[in-house]
């Protein structure tokens, strides 16, 4: 089974398409974007292929996260994202080579601490309001397939 | 033309009884039952709707009671909430789902007696630049109908440019208000993060997403902004400051602005059709007064990787809630896991599948710490760097787009010169900067748009010089060629 193949395929296969549209696809990694008469600089496109082959994810990977995103993926789209999934963390590289001893990571745009809500009692949506999309419903309540075996 | 006025232009003459909001609600439904065959911008308008709330707004014009927005139509990203009209995000997995609410943002323009006119085509949970992952549609740049609007607000850019609403709101994650704004050679404003709502806003990367204003001139996004901006309780993330002060919009001078031009975003990084337009406006602002500095902001570059990982990351979480069971597309399956499973493979299009499996990834056991945590890191020095430049400048200046608009399925085979689209509009969504674009010219016929960003909570300065450049950049504005 092709377990690298993928991602150097998707190398050649953004390197045609790249010297083509005449755009960098590297940039992703802090490379420049070329204009249409620039000739791409081979040293750019090995260090694109370095990058790329060691982060090969498995099939085995790609079956395990679909079922982790609870997707249920038939073995033509298992292929498909190997490939995608390789060609973009292959680029996710770049940000592996910075430093970043000491920094704080940071999960908001906007530092803010603790927001609290008045504790005041609201109505809340009616039951046959909130219901009301729901594919299937009964006696007020969402149907859902049996979850506990007999 | 009524279609052709501003929305400060609709306002005006509804209070001053020249013309009423059911007359203004009208003719933009004929408008665009006339002309969106062309365009796609519209998933769907709500006629009914629009006309009810228009006679409600000419009761109050009436008793001179009409707010700021007296009978403006206003169209609307189909990824924002509207109670009783169908929202879908542009996804099968939400095709019938009518909101029991609205979004604050929709509340807040019904309140300033502005009137909802539709729901415009988006990328798939807004995930795309260009507006083709739309699983119900395709749109077209009016400018140029074989080519792409932009994304992932196309529709909401598209209605606009071509008159078909004189005013629309969008959301910009990654720059999906400014990108297409900029191809579409309109006004985009992305708010400060936590200055307008989110409630109500089918959330695709919390920590970045803005709701914002895509209008035809500064005034009318300066008008939309203020009106949708302000402390909400329901949005945890939102922040306490007051709504966003227009008053002062058309006081500032160009003399002695002092703005920073990232050589990250110049040089090889822009496309040199649009690097020349943008620096031929800077000609002319720098004869104006504008003092112009070349400075370097490194983590630039790692601005869409961190992109990549940060918001699939998020969503990844945030479309865990899309199981088939409360809302939206139900499948058959044997027990609820299986039905959870086969709900959401045949509800989710290829790219949102894409981005759930990325952010899975990112965030599982063994790889958290190489990306996600990382990217939070390089996120907190993309921050640092950035406020480092705003100690000594006023504001950072680049392209929009490092490219104008480009032909309908040109990029899509090519998923990774699609995402880098958002280059230069990435690091205000990363540090909750507010960023506009404006037209800067024109290349090849097509519109070139221009980025102006500040610090965070700098929305007033923001616009206030987006107002003042506009002014003394006549030549970039332009009507596409269109009835």
């Amino acid at each position: 089974m092709a377990t690298i193949a993928p991602a150097l395929h998707s190398v050649t296969k953004m390197k045609v398409t790249t010297l083509k549209a005449g755009r960098c696809i590297t940039c992703i990694m802090g490379l420049p974007l070329l204009s249409d008469q620039a000739p791409y600089p081979r040293r750019e496109i090995e260090e694109a292929q370095v990058h790329l082959t060691p982060m090969a994810i498995t099939l085995e990977e790609v079956r395990h996260v679909a079922k982790l995103a609870r997707l249920d993926l038939d073995e033509g789209e298992i292929v498909y994202f190997q490939s995608e999934l390789n060609a973009l963390i292959g680029h996710f590289s770049d940000i592996q080579k910075v430093d970043v001893a000491g920094i704080v990571p940071t999960s908001h745009a906007v530092a803010m601490q603790n927001v609290w809500a008045e504790d005041i009692a609201e109505e809340g949506l009616p039951r046959v309001t909130a219901l009301r999309n729901a594919a299937l419903h009964r006696a007020g309540l969402f149907v859902v397939p049996q979850i506990i075996e007999d | 033309m009524l279609t052709g006025l501003s929305a400060f232009e609709i306002a005006a003459k509804v209070r001053a009884k020249e013309v009423s909001c059911v007359e203004v609600a009208q003719a933009f439904i004929d408008r665009v039952g006339q002309l969106d065959g062309q365009y796609g911008a519209f998933l769907r308008l709500a006629p009914e709707t629009t006309l009810e709330q228009a006679a409600a707004v000419q009761e109050r014009v009436e008793r001179g009671e009409a707010g700021p927005l007296a009978g403006v139509p206003i169209a609307l990203k189909d990824n924002i909430s509207t109670l009783g009209i169908e929202t879908t995000c542009a996804s099968k997995i939400l095709e019938g789902y009518v909101p029991p609410f609205n979004a604050t943002v929709v509340e807040q323009i019904l309140a300033a007696d502005g009137v909802v006119l539709g729901k415009t085509n988006l990328d798939e949970f807004a995930m795309g630049a260009s507006t083709e992952t739309s699983a119900y549609q395709l749109t077209k740049n009016p400018w140029d109908v074989t080519r792409s609007p932009g994304g992932s607000s196309g529709g909401s850019a598209a209605a606009v440019a071509a008159e078909l609403a004189p005013v629309a709101l969008g959301s910009d994650t990654g720059g999906s208000i400014r990108q297409p704004a900029s191809l579409c050679g309109i006004v985009g404003f992305k708010p400060t993060y936590g200055r307008t709502s989110r409630y109500g806003l089918i959330a695709f990367g919390s920590s970045l997403d803005q709701i914002g204003p895509l209008a035809r001139n500064v005034e009318d996004a300066a008008l939309l902004a203020s009106v949708t901006s302000g402390k909400d309780p329901r949005d945890g993330t939102s922040l306490p400051n007051p709504p966003i002060d227009i008053s002062a919009l058309k006081t500032r001078s160009l003399k002695g602005m002092k703005i920073a031009v990232p050589d990250e975003m110049f040089g090889d990084a822009t496309s040199p059709e649009v690097q020349a337009v943008i620096e031929a406006a800077m000609k002319t602002l720098e004869q104006e007064g504008v003092l112009f500095t070349r400075v370097s902001i490194p983590s630039i570059k790692l601005g869409v990787t961190t992109y990549y990982i940060i918001a699939p990351a998020e969503a990844s979480s945030n479309l865990g809630r899309f199981d088939g069971i409360r809302y939206g597309l139900r499948a058959e399956g044997k027990g609820h896991i299986d039905l959870v499973e086969k709900t959401r493979s045949a509800g989710f299009g290829k790219e949102v599948k894409t981005r759930i499996m990325i952010g899975t990834y990112a965030l599982s056991a063994g790889y958290y710490d190489a990306y996600y945590v990382r990217a939070q890191q390089v996120r907190a020095i993309m921050q640092q760097e950035f406020a480092q430049v705003y100690q000594d400048y006023d504001f950072v200046l680049s392209p929009t787009s490092p490219i104008t608009a480009f032909k309908i399925g040109e990029l899509n085979q090519d998923p990774l010169a699609l995402k880098l689209l958002d280059y230069c509009t990435i690091p205000a969504n990363m540090g909750g900067m507010p960023g506009i674009s404006i037209n800067a010219g024109f290349a090849g016929g097509l519109p070139v748009g221009l980025q102006l960003l500040a610090a965070p909570l700098e929305d007033e300065s923001v616009l206030q010089a987006a107002y003042a450049m506009e002014k003394a950049l006549p030549s970039a504005s332009g009507r596409p060629p269109m009835p």
